[in-house]
């Protein structure tokens, strides 16, 4: 926990009064400072899938033990990226620096750091770019004073350590794209300079160990595959104890319905845990009462996708055994769980890297007859998307009261507002299992939500002031929220989140709690047979059955 | 710092000195003919470079920035223009995003106030949007009237435009709207690089140079219209003999024509290798040209190549005996 600083002490140090001096000038000083950067991979997890330059290195100190030519390197692998990515190329050249993205960054309102505003963090690239590939640069470079007149720079090692602090202090949020008249993604621009940096073996081990694990063990906890069936089974007696139902999932079932894949996230920390409760319940509800056979599987147990935040090599690596599972066990469609990136991923990559999925059959939920057209190619649907579509046809039958006690208010997650859509599904879900439902501000909230400050692969520890400074514009939002209305839950459909919120919420506003939005399924949904139920999936008591306690 | 705009200003006043006077001492010819060709041709060339650059630049991923609610099920309300999942959805995005800058209208402004409540407030932030869409529209009805100047006789659309442009029908000659909004606009647009923090620190010499540039070639052309006056005719017989390829100097133009000319010439020519390129770049931006159906359609990646993955097989041969142990089905026994 951001030891060091009290939330009142991380607000003192907010300060937008960018200094007036050129920003060219301010490189050599930018200090890789303890509580704002992530620790470096180590070379075990590098070394996994074979990518560049695994050793083991410290990113405050001096030597980073980068490869002789590294200049080359990053040189030619711009070229690369510039000829293969037209995003990267036009970023790179149509930024009239308006600013009118500046405020939209919430690492830039949680530090005052200018060089979080997005625009500069790009121009931290981009000034190499203009030195080295535009005709303009090369002629400014041979002109006394003309580099630093056309903000250009050429790529020191100083240059490459501020870029690899500041493009590890942004999310891929993609709050900035919304903004910009051009439409000009840093998310995209980070990921190019991440996938740069891995050239040089400058991963995080937030971001390298869960690759490595996810390509080994098929999740990013490295979970086992006896040790996740135990898990899951643990909770499979947890919720006997709680609805007197047993909700045993299939594992590896060949010839399933239903490939179902979520974030390992869920199956291993609270309060995740509780949303995995909720799949199951789900499930064995829509088994007991339709004959809908789902399975899960321990080899593609992974939904999120970590190699995102590495390059698109390696999220296509991790990414095939969505495919290479379904094809195995022979299902006809895939449902992914409430996660994040996961669903940036699956919506506008997978098909593209590892499609056709032309064994898979168009996606049709077999209860209501509903054929989700918007994933007929990519064959694989949000369960979001599935559950409304179950609730609108009242194939569920649900329990509000169970609910009662939850004020709640919901968190779009950045990479499905902002790389999807997916914005009124879980609403409607909510609205079906909940009865006290208030919006955040609307500045803060679909295509203009705040991200929780820690996705991308920040979501370590060490990096904790940095995080929280990120989480302050969501927080303030959140805050407004629970005095106005009493709101003590933060409904989510994303995994980080579920993990990082509870952070913030523990940080800025303790007296809320994060909760997915399948665990309020969970609660709610009556199963055929149940007892009685007394207490919720968190084991707490339910509305109404406090006193008998 | 201030040499970022203090250079700038000093290279537009030189241009302009060295037209004026060089204009003065007989160089007409290379002022008004000469590097007026030249210009066309950097620009040509150089605009159709840049834009053939970036669409030979593979587009390897279907990755629009979606700014409303998805197409998913039937009964839930797709936003079709913020997120389009079609092409005429595309088309209507970009061209409310072209032509009235849809994006910039949704900027907000963060005030964070520290004090017991630490709110962060957001407010709508409306200005740069109007000064921006007032500078690019007074731009365009400027370029399009002196349309006037290189067609004979002049087409009625422009003429058309003309009077449209002088509807407030006051003083003579007849004041052009946007021989006010224009520089009014761009002037704001240098306050806010100036005095607004924040921008002042992103701002380049490359940012405040066509500013002044565009300031200095309003300055001119005004002057011109409403003050110094120049010989019209003799101005016209020019310019029509520059697009009928007959180039000549009529005498009596003056040398203040020559430095706004040169100062338009220079703009054409710095064109293509400046930010000013956004122009071309709005049209090809995959965040906002491209359809949110990835789902629906399959998007094809011209160099999509094979990688290594850890196969099924591999991990059950990693894991066999501890799945047959926890009673997970496996494809191999032993």
């Amino acid at each position: 926990m951001a030891d060091e600083l009290t939330p009142d002490e991380l607000l003192d140090k907010i300060d937008y009064g960018t200094d007036s001096g050129n920003w060219l000038d301010t490189t050599k000083s930018v200090q890789i400072r303890p509580g704002m950067y992530c620790y470096a991979a180590k070379p075990e997890s590098v070394e996994t899938l074979s990518l560049p330059n695994a050793r083991s290195w410290n990113p405050t100190e001096e030597d980073w033990k980068l490869p002789d030519n590294w200049q080359q390197i990053i040189h030619e692998g711009i070229k690369e990226r510039l000829e293969r990515f037209r995003t990267f190329k036009i970023f790179m050249d149509v930024c009239v620096r308006c600013g009118a993205c500046a405020d939209k960054c919430h690492f830039f309102l949680g530090t005052g750091d200018p060089k979080n505003m997005p625009v500069l963090r790009a121009e931290l690239l981009r000034s190499i770019y203009r030195n080295d590939f535009t005709t303009a640069g090369k002629i400014l470079q041979n002109i006394p004073g003309g580099q630093r007149l056309g903000g250009n720079r050429p790529l020191t090692l100083d240059a490459l350590k501020e870029m690899w602090y500041y493009f590890f202090q942004c999310t891929e949020c993609r709050r900035c794209s919304v903004f910009c008249p051009y439409g000009i993604d840093t998310a995209e621009i980070t990921i190019m300079a991440r996938e740069l940096f891995n050239l040089l073996g400058l991963n995080i081990d937030w971001i390298a160990t869960p690759v490595s694990n996810c390509y080994t063990t098929g999740n990013h906890l490295g979970i086992q595959p006896h040790a996740f069936k135990d898990m899951l089974e643990f909770f499979v007696e947890d919720i006997e104890d709680i609805t007197g139902v047993d909700c045993t999932p299939n594992f590896q079932k060949k010839g399933a319905d239903i490939l179902f894949i979520t974030p390992s996230g869920d199956v291993f920390a609270d309060p995740g845990t509780y949303t995995c409760q909720g799949y199951l319940i789900l499930f064995q509800y829509l088994k007991e009462k339709y004959g809908l056979d789902v399975t899960w599987s321990t080899y593609a147990s992974e939904g999120g996708n970590f190699g995102f935040f590495t390059s698109h090599e390696t999220m296509k690596r991790l990414n095939a055994k969505m495919y290479y599972e379904a094809k195995r066990l022979g299902v006809k469609w895939i449902l992914g769980g409430e996660c994040g990136h996961m669903w940036r991923v699956i919506h506008q990559y997978m098909d593209t890297m590892n499609g056709p999925a032309d064994f898979l059959e168009v996606p049709v939920n077999p209860i209501t007859g509903t054929k989700f057209h918007n994933a007929a190619s990519t064959k694989m649907v949000h369960i979001t998307e599935f559950t409304a579509d179950l609730i609108k046809h009242n194939k569920l039958e649900l329990d509000k009261s169970r609910n009662a006690n939850r004020i709640l208010t919901f968190h779009d997650s950045c990479n499905p507002a902002r790389g999807m859509g997916l914005l009124d599904e879980p609403r409607y879900v909510i609205n079906n299992v909940c009865d006290n439902f208030y919006e955040m501000p609307p500045n803060t909230i679909r295509e203009n939500t705040f991200c929780c400050g820690s996705g991308a692969g920040l979501n370590a520890g060490e990096n904790m002031e940095l995080r929280m400074a990120g989480a302050l514009p969501r927080a303030t939002a959140l805050k407004h929220v629970h005095e106005k209305y009493g709101v003590n839950t933060l409904g989510t459909i994303c995994a980080i989140d579920r993990a990082a919120l509870s952070t913030l919420c523990e940080y800025w506003v303790p007296e809320v709690e994060v909760a997915g939005i399948h665990e309020l399924v969970g609660n709610a949904l009556i199963l055929p047979g149940e007892k009685e139920r007394t207490e919720d999936l968190r084991m707490e008591p339910l509305p109404g059955c406090e006193e008998e306690e | 710092m201030t040499q970022k705009y203090l250079i700038p200003l000093a290279a537009v006043f030189l241009l302009f000195l060295v037209a004026y006077t060089g204009a003065g001492a007989g160089l007409g010819w290379f002022f008004g003919i000469v590097f007026p060709y030249l210009a066309i041709i950097a620009f040509l060339v150089g605009f159709v470079i840049k834009v053939m650059g970036w669409a030979r630049a593979a587009v390897p991923f279907r990755i629009p920035t979606t700014c409303g609610q998805q197409k998913s099920l039937p009964w839930i309300k797709q936003n079709r223009i913020d997120n389009p999942d079609t092409a005429s959805g595309v088309f209507v995005r970009m061209l409310l995003e072209i032509f009235l800058f849809r994006s910039l209208f949704r900027n907000t402004k963060a005030a964070f106030s520290r004090s017991a409540s630490n709110r962060i407030t957001y407010s709508w932030e409306i200005f740069l949007w109007v000064a921006a869409l007032a500078f690019h529209y007074a731009f365009l009805v400027v370029l399009l009237r002196h349309f006037r100047f290189f067609t004979s006789p002049v087409p009625f659309p422009v003429q058309f435009l003309e009077a449209l442009d002088g509807i407030v029908q006051l003083g003579l000659p007849g004041l052009f709207l946007s021989g006010v909004v224009l520089p009014a606009a761009a002037l704001f647009l240098l306050a806010r690089r100036l005095f607004d923090q924040k921008v002042r620190y992103i701002s380049q010499a490359s940012d405040y140079f066509p500013l002044f540039l565009i300031l200095g070639i309003a300055i001119t052309g005004i002057s011109m219209r409403y003050f110094t006056k120049v010989d019209i005719t003799a101005v016209k017989e020019m310019t029509m003999g520059l697009v009928t390829f007959s180039p000549t100097i009529p005498d009596g133009i003056g040398n203040l024509f020559y430095a706004h000319m040169f100062l338009v010439s220079v703009l054409f020519a710095y064109f293509p290798a400046s930010k000013l390129m956004h122009l071309g770049g709005v049209f090809l931006s995959p965040t906002r040209n491209m359809a949110n159906n990835t789902r629906a359609k399959r998007h094809v990646n011209p160099w999509n190549y094979d990688v290594p993955i850890h196969t099924y097989e591999q991990y059950e041969d990693h894991f066999r005996d501890k799945m047959i142990e926890a009673g997970l089905p496996v494809e191999k026994k032993e």
